[in-house]
């Protein structure tokens, strides 16, 4: 089967979302990959399974992007179009399949079983297998999820593709650096440390950004912090929050109610902090320690700085 | 194209015959020549129409089962409510910007007569009107094609819906509405201001914070940010009975995709503690046997 990886770029660089739902098609079928604006050479697809990268145009919006990936796929044959369940791939899949008349898959976590796709859904809560029911097919995978395929080493041709793609009819008035500083972006992050009401006020969570900086983690919150505003929102994480699914997890302070369970409970290895020995998130935890923040927290930043 | 659907940038019917500046705030009308099409102008509109789009989900609490071989949703003893999304961002958003500049808000919903509660609930925060578009929904497309139907046939100045449903979590519906009727889409927004009869947004992207403007009409997802939860009061519960809920004939928009099977997430093998005195030990796990640092 012939597929389009739409792809999105940082520095001319595909993003590590982008790569991983490059490496999924790529082990599908013949995978295209579709770039819009500048690459830094091959921008790291030929690597991932990917042998040839249509370039479009640059600075277009969700609209333009659209015709660019459905028109690449009306160009090359292809049936399926991958991207990455990221925020441009919210924007844009949607209009995809409907240029394409094609059914959306969206937030695959694992490579298919045959023409069975899994994703996420009530929130984390269970899992579904889904099927396409047109002949054409787009696809999203959950950004930290399929994991990154081995790095072969191979260069991508990169081909110049033009096509009509209308006007732009939205303006960028400003734009700022994200608002996680130099860290990942919380759904993409492998490492997040979070904190809930345990913290007690918002004055004392500089012993939860010195331990996010020890391990390297991107910060987070639980609903209440938020809603209360000691943080901000954007760090909040949960049902109604941000999903993620990091490779570590580290909760401390929250109790570990059911929605916010359902916004973590994709990630890999759970640490639950906390001095409530019947605090309901040991359940979910693969591990835990039993203890009063205010101790624990600065001497695991220690421990952490030590390796 | 799409020639009647949204308002923006066109004198149209209803703007004609009922000038924007019936609140008596003054300058209503901004004549700012179009650079295409120099006899249509554009209004600073004061009333502003927006469709909010909600989804019936079950409760956050809710202990997730299935039934019919895995194959459905037990909706047994569930409770449902609005999607929290399109209720506490998107629904009460609009319902800010309205209550400041005039204007309805119309929500909509796909779903057979148990969503009827629901939009009973929204009306009851404060939606002015409640459409829904009578069909059993299986998928995202299915949704979005009824609704961007529905949309065709009215003058919104803009359609809101909820970043994603807490059931399906597809984030799918608002893009494809967009697509159906050729005009951006904001999706994840963390606010939504007007300024100068074009609509003011922020959002957050991988590439960082984007604040972005859009003269015509669009559709947005909203996030977290945008506007807080409203409790409906008695007097809303009560008006709510009286306001009007269409029902209307869906299209028969077919899905795009089957649900085959659904599956719970294997249970945690149980916690390991670490003594609080020595959280270098849980490092040395971390690093030596879950190997995740």
């Amino acid at each position: 089967m012939k597929c389009i990886a739409f792809i999105q770029t940082k520095g001319g660089q595909a993003t590590k979302a982008s790569l991983e739902a490059a490496g999924f098609a790529a082990g599908i079928g013949e995978a295209v990959a579709v770039v819009s604006g500048d690459l830094d050479g091959d921008g790291g697809l030929g690597s991932v399974g990917i042998q040839r990268v249509l370039q479009g145009a640059g600075d277009l919006d969700d609209s333009q992007l659209g015709r660019l990936v459905s028109a690449a796929a009306e160009h090359e044959g292809a049936s399926l179009v991958v991207c990455a369940q990221d925020h441009l791939g919210k924007s844009i899949a949607g209009r995809v399949a409907v240029r394409m008349n094609a059914g959306l898959i969206a937030g695959v976590t694992v490579a298919p079983d045959g023409d069975n796709y899994t994703r996420n859904v009530f929130s984390g809560k269970a899992t579904a297998q889904v099927k396409g029911a047109t002949d054409n097919l787009v696809i999203t995978t959950t950004p930290n999820a399929i994991g990154m395929p081995a790095a072969s080493g191979a260069t991508a041709s990169i081909e110049a593709f033009d096509t009509e793609l209308g006007e732009r009819k939205v303006d960028i008035l400003e734009a700022a650096s994200p608002s996680t500083g130099g860290r990942a972006p919380l759904p993409e992050a492998e490492l997040v440390v979070s904190a809930g009401r345990g913290m007690k006020g918002p004055e004392n969570w500089g012993l939860i950004e010195d331990l996010a900086d020890a391990v390297g983690a991107t910060t987070a919150c639980s609903r209440p912090v938020s809603d209360i505003g000691w943080r901000p929102h954007h760090e909040h994480v949960g049902q109604t929050g941000i999903a993620i699914r990091p490779n570590l997890y580290i909760a401390v302070g929250i109790s570990g109610a059911i929605q916010h369970l359902a916004g973590v409970n994709g990630s890999k290895v759970i640490v639950v902090i906390n001095k409530d020995p019947e605090a309901p998130f040991f359940k979910a935890a693969d591990y835990g320690i039993v203890g009063d923040a205010f101790d624990v927290v600065p001497k695991l930043t220690e421990a952490f700085k030590a390796l | 194209m799409v020639s009647c659907f949204f308002k923006g940038g066109k004198v149209t019917a209803r703007n004609a015959c009922m000038p924007p500046f019936r609140n008596g705030s003054g300058s209503g009308i901004n004549f700012a020549a179009s650079k295409d099409d120099f006899y249509s102008f554009t209004f600073t509109v004061q009333g502003m129409e927006f469709l909010v789009c909600i989804s019936k989900a079950p409760d956050t609490t809710t202990r997730i089962a299935f039934t019919d071989g895995d194959t459905r949703f037990n909706e047994e003893g569930v409770q449902f409510i609005v999607n929290p999304y399109d209720e506490w961002y998107a629904l009460v958003r609009a319902l800010e910007i309205v209550e400041a500049q005039g204007g309805k808000v119309v929500i909509a919903a796909v779903g057979g007569a148990d969503c009827d509660p629901i939009l009973r609930k929204a009306l009851a925060i404060g939606a002015h009107e409640a459409v829904r578009i009578d069909a059993e929904p299986q998928d995202a497309m299915q949704v979005a094609a009824e609704i961007a139907a529905y949309a065709k046939g009215q003058s919104f100045d803009a359609i809101l819906c909820g970043k994603e449903t807490i059931d399906h979590n597809s984030s799918a519906v608002p893009a494809m509405i967009a697509e159906h009727l050729d005009v951006p889409c904001i999706a994840l927004a963390t606010s939504l201001d007007y300024a100068d009869g074009k609509a003011v947004m922020t959002r957050e992207t991988a590439l960082g914070i984007e604040k972005i403007s859009v003269g015509g009409s669009f559709v947005l997802s909203a996030a977290k940010g945008m506007a807080e939860q409203r409790i409906p009061n008695m007097r809303g519960i009560m008006a709510a009975r009286t306001k009007p809920l269409q029902v209307v004939a869906a299209q028969g928009a077919a899905p795009g995709t089957r649900i085959e099977r659904f599956a719970l997430p294997a249970e945690k093998a149980g916690v390991k503690l670490v003594d609080a005195e020595n959280p270098a030990e849980l490092v040395r796990l971390l690093r030596e046997e879950a190997k995740v640092i």
